[in-house]
């Protein structure tokens, strides 16, 4: 295929800028966000409460956390980045430009999920200022990370095409995906819920990606890795799937 | 200048356009637009102009046709085509929170084109933004605005320019900057397509002109030409003492009488060979009718427009004449 390697480039410059411009927006407020979690859940209450897996609290949930963040963080970037020229109406420039779907995807998620990795990061070693933590596989760690965050940041390029308006952009992470999060097992591991609540979870897609980050940590898993990751690779499949169709059919971009 | 002899450097064929609420914005469009030439493209709101554009540049789908650029389709060779087009839009659609350097080097990338500072920097002056260039879009005023989408437009060197409607709503003055711009362009060999609400502007600048009306092209002519044949002249003739009546004996000139009857008016064909002005006079004159003036007007471009477009349904000679296929 004869990409367009400047363009990928120049969408990617874009919003890295974008970012650059609204710092405390995209770095410092994810990262005051989850200070206060370890203050309150690590240091407050989670030293009242017992190792789950072997693991201290403050430290168990310290996967559930980033992936908290990444998962809101991702989607937020994404659909931020194409919602924009919409509203303002400069897609047209991207629409008109000698480019296929492919080179407008690497531009804008691949800048969409570089923020959440570099967030991810950040939330790291953050968390490292307030409990120990034990990498136990660092390059499955990592490519979960960037697994998600890719993924992710699909979802929200499609939530950014499909919203009418920031309202819209808001509802999803706010009303489906932090709840989803929350009951995924960020904070607790789903062993502890009832039997019937477990296989209720289990419906839950964040489960999967949360409990596999959590493995590349604390080598513990709620899942079996190989079905954590094969579901992320799903999820990224089905999102890819959905932009080329929207891209075919100019869905909510050409009329 | 046009090489109308020579292969259209965009042609259009049986392009039709439908939303998908059933309203044809264009039906079965034949068009070719000429490598080097300015063509200006008039019609009333609603006729269809921004529709035909934004399908040659890509933006919007066409239902029906086919269109090539430089001989090649803009869908299956989108990224050949695309990459010699610069639009500049009605709105002013900008990235509010960037630099005019940041936004121009953007738009160069997009059409991928490696950076280059000097080419920007040319365009930039050229468009006397070079003193704007670390200026956020925010603060620029709106003319300065429209010359920062000429700027991104031409960002990547294309071959074809669109402007649709870029005077609308500038004043005078930048106005007359932008047509100035746009000879410049065209001396560069750039092709202009324009679309404008200000008819004077495509009777000043404009190689050829095309009319649209109702999704329809209804004539597409030089403009001398168009001007020549549709044209039409008025003799004015001032006279000493007011009329009750035409005289019977001038009954054949078809003449009017204004301004309370203190002036004849007589409308001629500018092509016929025989204007009958002079056997007119005479006869004024054997009349006993005694005037002090006499004054001659030419119909508008603007007058042309407004008569074609007032035809509801366009006569088939008109839509086989000129460039028209």
């Amino acid at each position: 295929m004869n990409l367009n390697f400047y363009a990928i480039a120049s969408i990617y410059r874009f919003e890295m800028a974008r970012m650059r411009r609204t710092l405390f927006q995209s770095i410092a407020t994810p990262v005051i966000s989850t200070s206060l979690y370890f203050i309150v859940f690590g240091a407050a209450i989670g030293s009242r409460i017992a190792e789950i897996d072997g693991v201290g609290y403050g430290s168990f949930i310290v996967p559930g956390l980033i992936m908290l963040m990444l998962l809101t963080e991702s989607i937020s970037n994404a659909s931020f980045g194409i919602h924009m020229p919409r509203f303002t109406g400069t897609i047209f420039e991207v629409l008109s430009a000698p480019i296929s779907f492919v080179e407008v995807i690497a531009g804008y998620v691949g800048a969409a999920a570089t923020k959440s990795v570099i967030l991810g990061a950040t939330i790291l070693m953050t968390a490292s200022l307030f409990v120990d933590i034990h990498i136990a596989h660092p390059f499955w760690m990592l490519l979960f990370l960037v697994l998600t965050s890719v993924s992710f940041s699909l979802f929200g390029f499609i939530l950014g095409i499909w919203a009418d308006g920031f309202e819209k952009l808001q509802i999803v992470p706010a009303l489906i995906i932090t709840p989803l999060a929350f009951l995924g097992g960020s904070f607790y591991s789903i062993s502890m819920l009832p039997p019937f609540w477990q296989t209720v979870t289990l419906f839950n897609p964040v489960v999967y990606l949360i409990s596999g980050f959590r493995w590349s940590f604390y080598d513990n898993a709620d899942v079996s890795v190989a079905l954590s990751l094969s579901m992320t690779c799903v999820f990224l499949c089905i999102c890819l799937v959905i932009i080329w169709w929207i891209f075919r059919t100019g869905y909510k971009l050409r009329t | 200048m046009q090489d109308s002899a020579g292969t259209p450097i965009i042609r259009v064929e049986g392009l039709g356009k439908t939303y998908a609420d059933g309203f044809e914005a264009l039906k079965n469009i034949n068009l070719d637009v000429y490598s080097g030439e300015i063509f200006a493209l008039l019609g009333p709101n609603g006729a269809g102009k921004t529709t035909l554009i934004n399908i040659i540049c890509g933006i919007t789908r066409p239902s029906g046709g086919r269109i090539t650029v430089d001989g090649r389709d803009i869908i299956r060779d989108f990224r050949h085509t695309r990459s010699m087009i610069g639009l500049v839009p009605q709105e002013l659609s900008t990235d509010m929170f960037e630099s005019v350097w940041s936004t121009v080097s953007f738009s160069r990338g997009l059409f991928g084109r490696p950076a280059d500072p000097q080419h920007i920097e040319k365009i930039l002056r050229s468009l006397s933004l070079w003193n704007k260039k670390d200026s956020k879009i925010m603060t620029l005023s709106g003319g300065m605005k429209r010359r920062v989408l000429i700027a991104k437009a031409l960002a990547h060197e294309p071959r074809i320019l669109f402007l649709d409607e870029p005077t609308a709503g500038v004043d005078v003055e930048l106005r007359k900057d932008m047509w100035q711009i746009v000879r410049d362009l065209r001396e560069s060999g750039v092709t202009i397509i324009l679309t404008t609400h200000y008819i004077e502007e495509a009777e000043m600048i404009a190689d050829r002109i095309g009319v649209i009306n109702h999704g329809e092209i209804i004539r597409v002519q030089e403009k001398h030409e168009l001007m020549q044949e549709l044209g039409r002249k008025q003799l004015v003739v001032h006279l000493h003492a007011p009329l009750a009546r035409v005289p019977d004996s001038l009954e054949s000139y078809a003449l009017e009488l204004a301004d309370n009857g203190t002036r004849l008016v007589y409308t001629y064909e500018t092509r016929a060979e025989r204007t009958g002005i002079t056997a007119l006079l005479q006869q004024i004159s054997d009349a006993g009718i005694r005037f002090h003036d006499i004054e001659t007007s030419e119909s508008s471009l603007e007058e042309i427009f407004v008569g074609l477009v007032k035809q509801v349904v366009p006569p088939a000679s008109a839509v086989a004449r000129g460039e028209v296929r």
